[in-house]
């Protein structure tokens, strides 16, 4: 059962998007994820969902992929959609019992289902597209100016590739050791939530205390390498921007410009 | 002070664990290191035995810089370990693979995790991908530089930690255990990795292990015992008192001890036996020499 969680959805093929540096991309994303609360009409919404939907088709990644990472949200989905459509007051469309449908409800809803399905579709586009590495070589890239008030940007982002880097082996281990307790006779599948909750402490704790040791021999490792933190480092693959990430900057302002121009059309 | 020594040196060096109790106050010391000296020439490969416990991974980090000496010194390349200012040259001259392949994988891809010594040490990018590729080749992991550590066996991601270790051009490697999580062929595929190393590469070896088979190749022999040198010598030395590592809780290799226990019966065999062919060899010629009688 363990095996099947995947994070870092990404998809392997070969497209303009997917050789995009990843720095355009995290802009990119935040940008249009801050289009969607700009745009207050439904021009600016159609304006959206065609920049989305070209982006989609040159990544090459089959729209099905985008759809996967939807399911997570549809309960907080349905939940926004629902008190929308009810609680807002406004010009009665529909009466059933206590409950009232307005014009306005249903404006609002729509717009709720649309802006979030967006925001998730928008951002599995950079997921799909770039692997778990380079996103975080683009986020210290991109953070990079924090140094001066001492964020520690490289630590953070050191911290973030070697916690990747530890997913499959700390799954494989969580998946031993959940072996060793049920051989041992240990139940993690009957019961209650508590019951349930209990039965995974005789998993956590040596889960951890491993956690803990390798920690310690990863930085041992580490340090006998040289390392030394973010100064002096030099990169095997350093990050430089292309004609194609010129080209991209200047499609995305071309696109909020015109997402702010929508608001005064109508 | 110019004085020719070693590329590995140490004087006298003790290393004490202080075991704490929950409130701080000590409870006991622990002498995991006991005036140890030891001189590792260039291009020597050098092994140190020891069962479990026999102070030998711990003599390992004092190489590296990783533990400094409670008593005593610690030269490498001439540099006192001790020295602030050295600590990165002599972790750059010295490099360290460790036993456990999974927590010293830094990369998510392989290529990536033999630059990071390189990158930590400032070298130039183009560099970098020319010191990667040479110490892939050298270890035989060239064609695997694109895939993900998680998919290589044991011995393979040993070989890539060993990779990662030489792209920093170090004059001598230490291998602490570096077999003991493998299967026997992972375990093969490592001895000939460390011995392409020695042979081709001229690089300085220090192999600690408690598997008997890895150590016949080497020049010299450690042998640990309580955090004291027990036994010195060449391999051959050191197999030739089977008594005496028996003491010590060590295997011998079968072909030694079967040598021993025949030649004690009365066969005429040489001492210190080491490998099957070299058996075969004195067997043939000790009953060549009883059929002439």
């Amino acid at each position: 059962m363990i095996r099947e969680i995947t994070l870092g959805q990404y998809y392997q093929t070969d497209s303009v998007i997917h050789k995009l540096d990843p720095r355009v991309k995290l802009v990119a994303t935040i940008c249009f994820i801050i289009s969607l609360f700009v745009v207050q009409n439904w021009l600016g919404y159609v304006v959206a969902a065609v920049f989305l939907a070209v982006a989609i088709k040159l990544s090459k990644v089959p729209f099905k992929f985008m759809v996967k990472g939807m399911r997570a949200i549809v309960f907080i989905l349905m939940i926004t959609v629902v008190f929308n459509l009810f609680l807002t007051p406004g010009e009665a469309l529909v009466s059933v019992w206590k409950l009232t449908i307005t014009r306005e409800g249903a404006e609002t809803a729509a717009m709720m289902a649309i802006r979030l399905s967006f925001l998730i579709i928008g951002s599995s586009v950079m997921t799909l597209t770039t692997t778990p590495n380079s996103l975080t070589d683009g986020m210290e890239k991109l953070m990079n100016p924090l140094k001066a008030v001492k964020v520690p940007v490289h630590e953070v982002a050191m911290m973030m590739s070697i916690a990747l880097r530890f997913i499959p082996i700390l799954l494989e281990e969580t998946d031993k050791i959940m072996k060793a307790q049920i051989a041992r006779g240990a139940d993690f599948e009957s019961g209650n939530l508590i019951k349930k909750a209990k039965a995974m402490v005789p998993l956590l704790v040596p889960l951890f205390i491993s956690a803990f040791r390798r920690a310690n021999d990863l930085a041992m490792a580490m340090e006998a390498r040289c390392y030394r933190g973010g100064d002096h480092r030099t990169k095997m693959k350093p990050l430089q921007y292309q004609k194609r990430d010129g080209i991209a900057y200047l499609v995305l302002v071309g696109y909020l410009a015109v997402c702010v121009g929508m608001n005064y059309v109508m | 002070m110019v004085i020719k020594m070693g590329i590995i040196k140490t004087d006298k060096l003790v290393f004490e664990y202080i075991r704490r109790d929950e409130e701080g106050n000590v409870e006991g010391i622990t002498r995991a290191v006991d005036e140890v000296d030891i001189d590792v020439k260039q291009g020597d490969f050098v092994a140190i035995l020891g069962h479990n416990g026999s102070g030998k991974s711990t003599l390992a980090k004092h190489i590296n810089a990783i533990l400094y000496p409670t008593e005593g010194t610690v030269w490498v390349d001439g540099m006192d370990t001790r020295e602030e200012k050295d600590l990165w040259n002599i972790r750059q001259e010295a490099g360290m693979v460790f036993q456990n392949p999974d927590n010293q994988i830094i990369g998510q891809i392989v290529e990536e995790d033999v630059g990071f010594g390189p990158e930590n040490m400032g070298v130039p990018t183009e560099e970098i991908w020319q010191r990667v590729e040479e110490s892939l080749k050298a270890v035989g992991m060239y064609e695997f530089r694109k895939h993900s550590p998680n998919k290589l066996s044991g011995g393979q991601k040993q070989r890539v930690s060993i990779a990662g270790v030489i792209a920093m051009h170090p004059k001598c490697i230490i291998l602490d255990e570096p077999t003991a999580m493998l299967d026997p062929n992972g375990r093969k595929e490592v001895v000939r990795a460390i011995r392409a190393l020695n042979d081709v590469e001229g690089i300085t070896v220090v192999l600690i292990t408690h598997y008997m088979e890895e150590i016949i190749h080497a020049n010299k022999v450690f042998v640990m015992d309580q955090g004291r040198i027990a036994m010195e010598g060449t391999p051959r030395e050191i197999f030739s008192q089977v008594e005496r590592l028996k003491e010590l809780r060590l295997d011998v290799p079968q072909v030694t001890l079967l040598a021993y226990e025949l030649k004690k019966s009365g066969l005429n065999l040489p001492d210190g036996i080491l490998t099957i062919d070299e058996f075969t060899q004195a067997l043939l010629n000790s009953l060549e020499q009883e059929n002439k009688k």
